[in-house]
């Protein structure tokens, strides 16, 4: 199939880029959507034209190093799937593909579609840990934890750190994020002893990248292509109620 | 010279403790003078950075990804051994190290493996303390699965995705001492070079891969966790990203190489769709636990599965190796499709896959069972192929997933240039021949967590602190070679992208130096592959420049260092005249097909030496000895 593709180009953080119109010509359908940009940039350096940038790596939806916005949609109209497991298939000849970066103040454009998400470390350097050093932790069975409050947590810690809640997020809100983490230690005997702490330093920070605040659109939730359930933000409103409750 | 391993003296199971107690301590007060610069994240060097600022170590830790969460690690899914005996099924340390021996066909050096049983299971408690949700039963205790090559349940795992939990488990320790500012994390920085003053490795070379720019770095010592070289064959199971650069410029700092031709093709992957495919999708192996492996008997059958008859179905590996059955280990399963297809009963449009169905476990357990277990999985191959498992048997054929070879290391995971460390997937130390399912996450982190915070202090005890700076010559030396490679990629203007030269060197490669081997093949390949590299350094096409994010620069880095890696892997493949392992010489095998070893004249680890671009490498013999396990011919019948 044919498709008429509008990329973003932006040379460089100070570029104000623009779209581009390119055509993605004999695509087929068994194609992944990064295979099909494959094609296209081979395409362009034997017209000597850049090749677009994107970040990927694994192409198995699970390093959360891809992030196109498709069509409007992060990670493109499959729910639950990254957009480097997107196949072809969900696209017909003659489409028209748009293709744009994570927008987001906390997530400035470098090149292209490569955004720079570093801010995601920062907020987990603040409280998305433990705290204990290698060596002499108890044995792993002293502590049976229950196979539903594991699964709970097993379920939050799927998250991926992708930011497609960022950018489907219309005040650019990391909170799913943020709260993936914090209920996943929440639900956990092991994060007890900094459940405090870790709810307000992590929200801290996430205010200080410059995130926006969560007014419950949730449109993190139906971009997110793990899934991860928006009922952990109220699982962390929780935690964050109580941190302040018995701040002194 | 002398390779020594330098294995301590005493009974095996004594080993480690003795040397734990031998090696020379730093003080406390002293540990703020130390540098280790760590490169990469994944289990082995996110798990090793965390730990050696916990010591007190200054640390700076490298990642070509943006975060060091998204190291390949991220990928495993499987599970990760640990010889807990949870299961009360007859586990032990010993029967742990005697199973990766045996799976690594003899192989690997019974002191590390040893040592690797033995900390397994600290890696488990580790694990739990920081907050890994593994799978629990409704008591609330560990699960466990089994995996393939072992008839004991010792595998822990984080539904299917194992490494990624593990992986968050040591990103949420070194994001604590980033936090602490214990460790500088410098993301989307390449090593492009190894530094070595006065014999002693003191820092690296790396390229700022969004504005270009190239620095020095230095350090007391320098510990390479860069992971494997598996995209040498273009495709495999790894990210896109992940090369042999940083190994293989240290190699061509003085390190050795060893058993590069040691790679491991995994049994269970999606086939093959079409030449623009860019990367395989492993199904993982726990995948076998429940489903069944066959191919039709007849040759060309064309139906559809389903209505292909019990009796005019071959469950191969049932059939062949009744005691094991669909798990039998990955070298003996892959070579068992490849042999099936070869003789025309493959499946699927190409023809090259074999099914892996589910009708009888779902039958058996449910459909509800099989979800849980395998649920991810299962919408994964889905979304892939667009078909449904449940009620379709999956395809799948073999594709290249790990390396066992690696750069040489000592027992102190100490490579040939003193002062540079390996861990993880990028060194050769544990697995041999082929490595278990399950083994490799282990490895990963005891490496990084239990022995290099130990040996590198003896090391830093012995050799106290680099006197050597970033000023010194040799620093700006190699910072102009790196620019002047840099510039030579940009200014060839040739027709070709890196990546056309790398799916063609990867093609000569899977056919001549993949699943099966020869003589000629493995000649023949020794002969394309410097005319590959010839067209590339005068038909290289790279647009834009190097002062700015440059992904085909980025590539055409890699594609080069594997095209001269290759080679060595040939050479080493040719070099061994016997199968081992995944190392399967045609040449060599028993009239039913199996590996046929040669303990009389290999029993060595091979160590490559540089000598030059084109020229083959020097070979050194590391030979091994084995004083508490008998060498058997490794049987899963
Ligand atoms: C799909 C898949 C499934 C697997 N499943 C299992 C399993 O179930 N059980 C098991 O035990 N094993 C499994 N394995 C194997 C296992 O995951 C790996 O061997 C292991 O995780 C490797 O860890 P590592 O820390 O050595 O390297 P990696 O995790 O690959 O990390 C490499 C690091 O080095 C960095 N790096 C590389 N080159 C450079 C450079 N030039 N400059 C700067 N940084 C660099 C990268 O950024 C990254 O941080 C699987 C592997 C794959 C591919
Ligand atoms: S919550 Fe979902 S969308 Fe947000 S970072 Fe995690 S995986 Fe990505
Ligand atoms: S490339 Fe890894 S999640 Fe898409």
């Amino acid at each position: 199939m044919n498709i008429t593709l509008f990329v973003w180009r932006q040379k460089n953080a100070d570029d104000r880029g623009k779209m581009e119109k390119y055509l993605a010509k004999d695509i087929s359908s068994h194609m992944s959507f990064l295979e099909m940009l494959d094609v296209v940039n081979e395409d362009l350096v034997q017209n000597d034209v850049e090749p677009i940038a994107f970040d990927h790596d694994c192409r198995e939806g699970i390093c959360g190093m891809c992030s196109l916005v498709v069509n409007g949609t992060p990670h493109g109209p499959e729910r639950g799937t990254t957009i480097c497991q997107l196949h072809m298939r969900h696209f017909k000849d003659g489409d028209n593909i748009y293709i744009e970066p994570w927008r987001a103040r906390a997530f400035p454009v470098l090149r292209d579609l490569v955004v720079d998400r570093t801010a995601f470390d920062r907020i987990m350097a603040a409280g998305g840990f433990v705290s204990i050093n290698t060596g002499g932790t108890p044995d792993a069975n002293a502590l049976p934890i229950p196979k539903t409050d594991a699964d709970t947590a097993m379920d939050a810690a799927a998250c991926i750190g992708c930011g497609a809640c960022v950018a489907a997020c219309k005040n650019a809100s990391a909170m799913l994020f943020v709260a993936a983490k914090v209920s996943q230690f929440a639900s956990l005997p092991q994060g007890q002893a900094e459940r405090k702490e870790r709810v307000t330093n992590m929200l801290a920070q996430m205010q200080l990248e410059g995130f926006g605040n969560c007014s419950n659109y949730y449109e993190c939730e139906a971009a997110c292509p793990k899934d991860i359930s928006v009922k952990f933000i109220a699982k962390m409103n929780r935690e964050y109620l109580r941190a302040s409750c018995l701040k002194e | 010279m002398i390779l020594d391993p330098k294995i301590p003296s005493g009974p095996l199971a004594e080993k480690w403790n003795k040397h734990k107690f031998d090696m020379k301590l730093v003080n406390p007060a002293n540990k703020r003078k130390y540098k280790a610069i760590v490169v990469g994240s994944g289990l082995a060097g996110g798990a090793a950075a965390a730990s050696l600022a916990e010591l007190g170590y200054q640390v700076s830790c490298f990642c070509y990804q943006d975060s060091p969460r998204r190291a390949h690690s991220i990928a495993a899914q499987g599970g990760i051994n640990a010889s807990k005996n949870y299961q009360n099924d007859g586990d032990s340390v010993y029967r742990l190290f005697y199973d990766t021996i045996k799976g690594g066909d003899f192989r690997s050096r019974e002191a590390n493996t040893y040592r690797l049983a033995e900390v397994s299971a600290n890696i488990i408690d580790q694990c739990v303390a920081q907050g890994v949700p593994f799978a629990r039963d409704y008591g609330g205790l560990l699960d466990n699965r089994s995996f393939g090559g072992a008839q004991v349940s010792r595998t822990f795992y984080a539904r299917g995705q194992t490494g990624q939990q593990l992986l968050l488990g040591a990103y949420s320790a070194l994001s604590r001492q980033i936090g602490l500012g214990n460790v500088i994390m410098h993301t989307r920085m390449e090593m492009l070079d190894l530094v070595v003053v006065d014999g002693r490795a003191r820092g690296i070379v790396v390229r700022n891969m969004v504005t270009g720019e190239v620095s020095s770095h230095a350090a007391d010592a320098v510990i390479l966790a860069t992971g494997g070289y598996g995209n040498v064959f273009y495709l495999s199971t790894n990210a896109t990203g992940c090369n042999v650069t940083a190994t293989y410029r240290a190699h061509k700092k003085g390190a050795f190489f060893a058993n590069p031709c040691y790679t491991q093709i995994h049994p269970t992957c999606i086939p093959v769709a079409g030449d623009y495919q860019s990367k395989l999708t492993l199904m993982s192996e726990s995948l076998r636990n429940d489903g069944r492996i066959w191919v039709p008997k007849k040759q060309g059958d064309e139906r559809p599965a389903d209505q292909i008859p019990e009796d005019e179905r071959d469950y191969y590996l049932e059939r062949k190796y009744p005691s094991f059955g669909n798990l039998a280990p990955r070298d003996i399963s892959s070579r068992s499709a490849k042999e099936a297809c070869d003789d025309g009963r493959g499946v699927g449009e190409t023809k090259v896959g074999v099914y892996l169905d589910f009708k009888d476990a779902i039958k058996r357990l449910g459909k509800d069972t099989i979800a849980e277990r395998y649920g991810n999985l299962f919408d994964m191959y889905n979304r892939i192929t667009g078909e449904d498992p449940y009620t379709v048997p999956m395809r799948i054929y073999p594709a290249s997933h790990y390396t066992m070879g690696g750069l040489w290391v000592d027992y102190n995971l100490e490579s040939t240039v003193p002062g540079l460390f390996v861990l993880g997937e990028a060194n050769f130390s544990d697995h041999g021949a082929n490595r278990l399912g399950a083994s490799a996450l282990m490895q990963g982190l005891a490496d990084g967590y239990f022995v290099i915070p130990y040996t590198l202090g003896n090391f830093y005890a012995r050799s106290g602190v680099s006197d050597v700076t970033t000023e010194h010559p040799e620093f700006k030396k190699v910072e102009a070679d790196v620019a002047e490679r840099t510039n030579k990629f940009l200014s060839i203007g040739g027709k070709r992208t890196p990546d056309s030269f790398h799916k063609e060197l990867g093609k000569v490669m899977w056919e001549n130096c993949g699943m099966g081997r020869n003589e000629a093949g493995l000649k023949k390949a020794i002969e394309l592959i410097p005319k590959i590299r010839e067209e590339f350094w005068s038909n290289l096409k790279v647009l834009g420049k190097g002062e700015e994010l440059n992904q085909s620069l980025e590539s055409a880095g890699r594609v080069a260092d594997f095209l001269e890696f290759a080679e060595m892997m040939c050479h080493d493949a040719l070099d061994r005249d016997e199968s081992c392992g995944a190392h399967f010489r045609e040449e060599h095998q028993s009239d039913e097909g199996e590996a046929v070893r040669n303990d009389k004249d290999y029993l060595y680890v091979a160590a490559w030496e540089y000598a030059g671009v084109g020229k083959k490498p020097n070979l050194h013999k590391e030979p091994l000895v084995f004083e508490n396990v008998e060498l058997a011919t490794r049987s899963y019948k």
